[in-house]
């Protein structure tokens, strides 16, 4: 699904992020990314939302190398992943329900498969009581869940998770990864990227280590 | 897909309308500019459609008058008619002896008096020409070639006023010209800064949408769609305003012409006219969002 070969990430300050990354994430996995803040983490993810290009090497998004995309091809690219944001970007100005809308619209499903899609996806995240409300009046949780929603209305084939339990409590935090989980279940491969040791306690899926630009064994 | 296709214009339609209720007031004050700037150059354009069917009306039937010398005989005439119509130049004519214009001036009231105290038929022999519309130049070669014939003794043709009209008319167009120009750059100017606003208030939106894929065409959209609606409103008041001032000036007009006795009005924009103003305005207003986004959107990236 995803594989990542000799790929490096120098920025033009010298600041080398990747050092010759070597990676595959197969279709269905379930992968946690870790390493200390700095360590190529939100690089990594970067380079797979083509939000950055890689300075040398190949990644390989089904069989696509998305380090020589066209500007043209990007969007489309990115309607196959779901996002889950660290400062989750919501939308502020419109509702709940509206901003779990938008990946639906950007994908131009016609508007009666729209408001049924969107509410599943509430309704997985436990927001659906919530759809008529604004994001100001959620709770750092639940502003969270609404991102993940938002993140898998339109059933990407990736869900890609930066640092998704971040501020929240154990409790929280716990509720989601059984969420990142249940989409696992359903065939969806997933990268988690998080620096939060409690999570990987007990996991049976694969750490990918990174330190200092490198992947550790 | 079309339908997907349809729904996503639709969606960007309906954006736009929420954005121009949203702010009423700047919207509307920017839809009066705009009118008010494309009114001059309709209202300078009504008026010299108006005075051009006035001269046409003139000059569709082009006509001159030949005075035949008075020492001309029966035979002279004769001859000047079998030349007249042999010139393909000429349409028809039409012979008014000296007698037929005494007669028609005895008739005429008020110079009764002054005809009957003529000693002698004073008037000479006149022929009236139509020719072709050939325009002023072609006529005035007929002229002067008729002026030369050995028994006329004046060939009067009033194309005078007629030039004067046109080139009163052609300077009319030269400042309709300007002015359209003009004021279509101020108006697509507006337009990009009322874009660039709309585009740096909507930052977050943007950047969010291209990170959850949406394509360019997507983020233009809604701003695209707003520029032609505000151009296109401001082509509407534009026509309200040029047909307020119509109205008003016609019913000034009456009293004036009255005067003169000619039925001058204003006529008002037809409908192609009409059609054109419109799509002209909302095509300003396009072509400004589109400058504006064309200049602006690629800045905004997601990091």
């Amino acid at each position: 699904m995803i594989t990542f070969k000799n790929v490096s990430k120098r920025y033009p300050d010298g600041f080398v992020a990747l050092n010759n990354v070597d990676l595959a994430i197969k279709s269905g996995e379930m992968v946690f990314l870790t390493g200390h803040s700095g360590a190529g983490k939100s690089t990594l993810l970067k380079l797979l939302a083509s939000i950055e290009r890689p300075t040398s090497g190949v990644i390989a998004i089904s069989g696509q190398n998305i380090a020589q995309l066209k500007p043209a091809a990007i969007p489309y690219l990115r309607r196959k992943i779901g996002f889950v944001f660290q400062d989750h970007k919501l939308l502020f100005d419109r509702s709940v329900f509206d901003n779990v809308l938008l990946p639906l619209q950007i994908s131009g499903f016609d508007s009666k498969s729209m408001a049924t899609r969107a509410r599943a996806a509430l309704d997985k995240v436990g927001l659906l009581q919530k759809e008529k409300s604004m994001p100001i009046a959620l709770s750092g949780g639940e502003r969270q869940r609404l991102c993940i929603a938002r993140a898998v209305v339109h059933r990407p084939a990736i869900l890609i998770a930066d640092e998704p339990t971040g501020n929240l409590d154990i409790a929280y935090a716990r509720d989601i990864m059984t969420m990142f989980n249940s989409f696992n279940q359903v065939g969806v491969t997933v990268l988690i990227a998080t620096h939060d040791a409690s999570l990987l306690e007990n996991t049976q899926h694969r750490v990918l280590s990174l330190k200092q630009g490198r992947l550790a064994a | 897909m079309i339908s997907a296709w349809l729904s996503q214009h639709g969606r960007a339609l309906l954006l736009t309308i929420k954005q121009l209720i949203h702010n009423p007031i700047t919207n509307l004050c920017s839809i009066l500019v705009m009118g008010i700037a494309l009114s001059l150059p309709t209202g300078v354009y009504i008026l010299m459609e108006s005075m051009q069917s006035l001269s046409g009306q003139i000059s569709s039937a082009p006509q001159m008058s030949l005075f035949v010398k008075t020492t001309a005989s029966r035979q002279d005439i004769d001859s000047i008619k079998q030349r007249l119509e042999s010139d393909a130049r000429i349409v028809d004519f039409q012979f008014i002896s000296k007698d037929a214009a005494l007669r028609q001036l005895q008739q005429d009231n008020g110079l009764t008096n002054i005809a009957a105290s003529l000693e002698r038929n004073p008037l000479p022999d006149a022929f009236i020409v139509h020719t072709q519309k050939d325009g002023t130049a072609a006529l005035e070669q007929l002229r002067a070639a008729l002026q030369n014939w050995p028994e006329i003794e004046l060939v009067q043709f009033d194309s005078d006023w007629v030039e004067r009209l046109d080139a009163i008319l052609d300077l009319g167009r030269l400042i309709m010209l300007m002015l359209s120009t003009l004021l279509s750059i101020a108006i697509v100017a507006i337009m990009f800064n009322t874009i660039r606003l709309q585009i740096l208030t909507k930052r977050d939106e943007i950047e969010i949408s291209k990170l959850i894929g949406a394509t360019d065409s997507f983020i233009q959209r809604p701003f695209l769609y707003f520029g032609a609606i505000q151009g296109l409103s401001g082509g509407i008041v534009a026509w309200l305003i040029a047909a307020f001032l119509v109205d008003r000036m016609n019913r000034q007009l009456v009293d004036l012409t009255q005067l003169y006795s000619t039925d001058f009005q204003l006529h008002f924009l037809a409908i192609t006219d009409s059609l054109s103003l419109l799509i002209f305005s909302a095509w300003l207003g396009w072509l400004g969002a589109r400058i504006s986004v064309a200049s602006h959107l690629w800045q905004i990236e997601p990091r």
